[in-house]
């Protein structure tokens, strides 16, 4: 066991841990942030997306032990009294359906756009390509990043 | 349809943002795998490894004694409780239904099939036990093609051989049809097996309370799967719960009783603990049935000038291992609809379900439909070159005009509304159809390495399942009726209990909005409980786009038991008579004396306090309703594709497409084109990047989404959509939306394809059209001088 220390959505947690222990199941298991799921074992899907000290990681990629020292967000942690522009995009434009997807995809657009605040179509497109959906076709998720980057998403 | 009055604005067809959003963007979700009981275990499975085998023995004393581990038990340890798992639609009376015990106990039939669980205290630990459990199989040859299965000296998957049914349907004097048909046409068209490969793996927790039980199941099917653990386990239905918390996407991969769910409510009840089991999306491709896989040959017969005599349809369908719930219909749910949308003499169909050593197949978006779609436009596109016809214009030389409505198809359905014109009109003009037809033109005679492709689907589907007594015709066995019940509560807001369990198309929100409109309510103070067999005692579920056909019309029945029992009670508030009062939207009123009312709140604030009601009237608006529909729904609509292929590489890329869809009168138009755009993807999935394949020795190559290619944003285009609209024959004239696009769209895609490639001699291309497949269609039509 390795003892670790995380920070998750504002808040400090030391943990033993198994150093095998995936940091989507620290997160979900251990944390109780059972707001980030997981759609695969082959960081294919992009369900568990989270962001590590600012930047989106596949959570299931990410051993609970790389996360140590680290500064995490979920999509519990998004919002910040009010809703991220992203989530608010994500609900005007009607971007999620079983809304499985939804927190990782969130989560990378989020990162998407603080690395390129006024992506194009294409961008966005690119932007995503790791975090699949079943439900939407991606039309509506990628008109609401477009609507999220015109809202202007803060750094 | 509900009136607009002053004091109630119309709902329908109004864009509401969805009340699901709120908990879904913010992770506050109620995901199976997110249950969590007092002192719940871990279950984890060992999978046959073997297409093909006899097990001799399995030993799991291994795993016991592994830290953690609980319990470990093999099919054999739990054969005398185990059973059976339940195919609800033989559909003929010599169907072979071979047992299929949830854990197999002798004999293995794929790749996937779970032959032993362990229970332990995390899954990690479940995980690692499996390891130790040692199972001795003897390899039996595996049976992976249908077309040869039938074949005298194969391999048999069952005892009784590899065929399971042969069904045949037809009208119309078919052999005449085709004698001395100036033009008779026929292909053989694969549909490859596919993976549905909903978001959400998934997930079960079992937990008895003394005898009750209690499960939560990512499915779409709660009430279902209630029934089906009551009649084929031994378990009162009155002891068991079934709840289907928020369910992440389905596809029909949820619309399944399966070995899994009953395996955990058997090994919960065995160590007594409230057990957990979340499969991996490896375990789940391999053991989450499959969609399509069908050898399809069709022919048809034609006047010269376009007129289609009759079509013959010829099935080989891989029902894979077992039957699984609805495995044998699915098939034959298109038999009604390879005709389609046009008219003709004479269609016979006949489907055989072959057994393979393959997972079993069953429901996935379209369900049949889009089988048949795929099949006759392709057909009718290759009838098209073969006359020398304008692709569009043979189609509308045979649909049926609107003015020809209702409308009895030579497969004996009858159509109930539609207008093929204005929906192929208004798609033409969205999509430049002449433009771009210019454009071929001119890249064509330049003999540009970049071909421009337009691909054209004019497709119908059969939604809103279904009349039971139709149902009953076919052998299936359960009715199609939907269940629904309105609570008013004494503030004047308002319960809507459905049967119909959604995972994803936005129930909440558009029955909200329907309720809205007919007790003249506010949107806002409407609450929608669904998938819980407590909370929802009744129902049928969610699927073959008959929620809002059905289920919607079960809203509509309540609504108006509300009403009429509101009446009786206002006009004793108004000292009336009722034959007196007027009804609209929210409030009764004294007929000549408007200001003589009663809003529908005040009304259930009096029946609550039940002080001065009517001798014999029971203190309570609460009603319920069980809706059966009459008729089937039959959504249409154009849908045009343009594709330009890379004759060097083969690489297809979607252009344009444009989407026009009758789904008659639309509830609420964010959630119609939502399903649109995730359905036309789903198609242009199957015909473009997906497909379930078995190696040589029938294992599951495809277990992972680096190698069965879901498509992400970057593989897809932009859609244009639009809808034409005629009204459905019910109340609300809907028709159901869930799964058009996905009809439509594959048939678009691949014959855009052939059409870029015609010139070149390219005639077919088989699905996935991967950039090899393409190219080497171009490289055989080539070689054989274009008469590949």
């Amino acid at each position: 066991m390795t003892h670790i220390t995380v920070t998750v959505d504002g808040v400090r947690y030391e943990d033993q841990v198994e150093p095998r222990l995936l940091l989507v199941h620290y997160l979900r298991d251990v944390v109780g942030k059972t707001g980030t799921p997981v759609g695969c074992d082959t960081s294919n899907c992009g369900a568990c997306t989270v962001l590590m000290d600012g930047v989106s990681v596949k959570s299931c990629s990410v051993l609970a032990v790389q996360a140590d020292g680290s500064d995490v967000t979920t999509i519990e942690g998004l919002a910040n009294g009010e809703l991220h522009p992203v989530q608010r995009a994500f609900h005007e434009e009607h971007a999620l359906q079983c809304g499985y997807c939804t927190p990782g995809m969130i989560m990378a657009a989020a990162d998407l756009l603080r690395d390129n605040p006024h992506p194009t179509e294409a961008e966005i497109r690119d932007g995503l390509e790791g975090n699949l959906c079943r439900c939407t076709g991606y039309e509506n998720i990628v008109r609401a990043v477009k609507r999220a980057a015109e809202a202007g998403v803060a750094p | 349809m509900t009136a607009v009055t002053e004091t109630h604005a119309a709902e329908l067809g109004r864009a509401r943002l969805r009340k699901e959003d709120a908990k879904l963007i913010t992770g506050q979700t109620r995901w199976t795998d997110n249950i969590r009981q007092p002192g719940m275990l871990h279950m984890a499975f060992l999978r046959s490894p073997y297409a093909h085998a006899k097990i001799k023995n399995v030993d799991v004393s291994g795993a016991l004694g592994q830290p953690g581990v609980v319990a470990a038990f093999s099919g054999a340890d739990l054969a005398d409780e185990q059973g059976s798992l339940p195919c609800a639609w033989p559909v003929t009376p010599d169907i072979v239904i071979p047992p299929h015990p949830p854990m197999a106990v002798d004999e293995v039939r794929y790749v996937g099939e779970a032959v032993a669980a362990v229970v332990a205290r995390n899954r990690y630990e479940a995980a690692d036990a499996l390891a130790l459990i040692d199972v001795d199989y003897e390899p039996l040859p595996p049976v992976l093609d249908m077309r040869t299965a039938l074949d005298d000296g194969s391999p048999r998957v069952h005892e009784a051989g590899n065929k399971c049914y042969e069904w045949v349907f037809g009208n119309g004097d078919i052999d005449a049809a085709f004698r001395d048909a100036p033009v008779v046409l026929e292909r053989t068209y694969r549909q490859q097996r596919l993976i549905p490969c909903a978001m959400e793996p998934r997930a079960t927790v079992a937990a008895w309370v003394g005898d009750e039980v209690t499960l939560w199941s990512s499915t779409q099917i709660p009430h279902v799967v209630r029934f089906a653990l009551a009649a084929f386990f031994a378990i009162p239905e009155q002891n068991i719960r079934v709840i289907a918390p928020d369910v992440g996407g389905g596809f029909g991969s949820k619309l399944q009783f399966t070995a899994e769910e009953v395996l955990s409510v058997l090994v919960s009840r065995r160590v007594g603990k409230p057990v957990k089991w979340t499969e991996s999306r490896s375990e789940g491709n391999m053991s989450v049935h499959h969609g399509r896989d069908q050898w399809q040959t069709i022919k048809i017969a034609a006047d010269r000038d376009g007129r289609i005599r009759g079509l013959s349809v010829d099935l080989l369908a891989d029902m894979g291992a077992y039957l699984m719930l609805v495995t044998p219909g699915i098939p034959l749910l298109g038999a009604f609809m390879y005709n389609a949308i046009y008219k003709m003499d004479a269609y016979s169909f006949r489907c055989t379900g072959i057994f393979t050593t393959k997972m079993p197949t069953d429901a996935y978006r379209g369900a049949g439909r889009p089988e048949a779609t795929f099949a006759i436009e392709r057909i009718v596109d290759e009838l098209a070159v073969e006359l020398g016809m304008e692709p569009l214009e043979l189609r509308e030389r045979n649909w049926i005009k609107h003015e020809e409505f209702p409308y009895t198809t030579i497969a004996g359905l009858t159509y109930d509304s539609g207008n093929y014109e204005a929906a192929t009109a208004k798609a033409k003009e969205l999509f430049d159809y002449d433009g771009l037809r210019r454009e071929q033109s001119e890249r064509n005679a330049r003999g540009d390495t970049v071909r421009l492709g337009i691909g054209i689907s004019t497709f119908t589907e059969m939604c809103g399942l279904a009349p039971s007594r139709v149902l009953g015709s076919l052998s299936y066995g359960a009715g199609g009726w939907e269940y629904a019940a309105i609570r008013m509560l004494p503030t004047g807001k308002v319960e809507v209990v459905t049967g119909s369990s959604a995972h994803g198309q936005g129930h909440e929100t558009a029955w909200s909005q329907i309720v809205a409109d007919q007790l003249g309510v506010p949107f806002e103070d409407i609450r929608v409980l669904h998938g819980d067999t407590q909370i929802a005692p009744k129902g049928m579920d969610t699927y073959g786009s008959r929620s809002l056909a059905v289920g919607g019309l079960a809203l509509v029945g309540a609504c108006d038991k509300v009403v009429a029992k509101a009446k009786v009670i206002a006009a004793a508030m108004l000292e009336a008579s009722p034959d007196d009062l007027e009804w609209s939207p929210g409030r009764f009123s004294v007929r000549g004396d408007p200001e003589a009312a009663k809003t529908i709140q005040e009304i259930a604030l009096a029946t609550f306090a039940a002080h001065d009601l009517p001798d014999g009237v029971e203190a309570s608006l609460d009603s319920d309703h069980t809706y059966d529909p009459e008729n089937f729904s039959f959504p249409h609509g154009t849908h045009l594709c343009a594709v330009e292929v890379d004759t060097q590489t083969g690489f297809v890329q979607i252009r344009s497409y444009v989407a026009v869809d009758d789904v008659g009168v639309v509830v609420n138009p964010l959630i119609v084109e939502g399903q649109v755009h995730g359905g036309i993807a789903q198609g242009i999935a199957q015909a473009l990047y997906e497909e379930g394949v078995y190696d040589d020795s029938g294992n599951l190559v495809t277990t992972t989404l680096a190698d069965y290619l879901v498509p992400s944003a970057a593989d897809l285009p932009s859609f244009t959509t639009e809808r034409t609209r005629s009204p459905a024959n019910n109340r609300l004239g809907v028709k159901g939306v869930g799964e058009a696009g996905t009809i439509a769209s594959t048939p678009a895609v691949v014959n855009a394809i052939v059409d870029a490639l015609r010139p070149l001699g390219v005639r077919d291309i088989t699905m996935p059209c991967t950039p090899e497949r393409v190219w080497r269609a171009i490289q055989a039509a080539d070689t054989n001088g274009g008469a590949a």
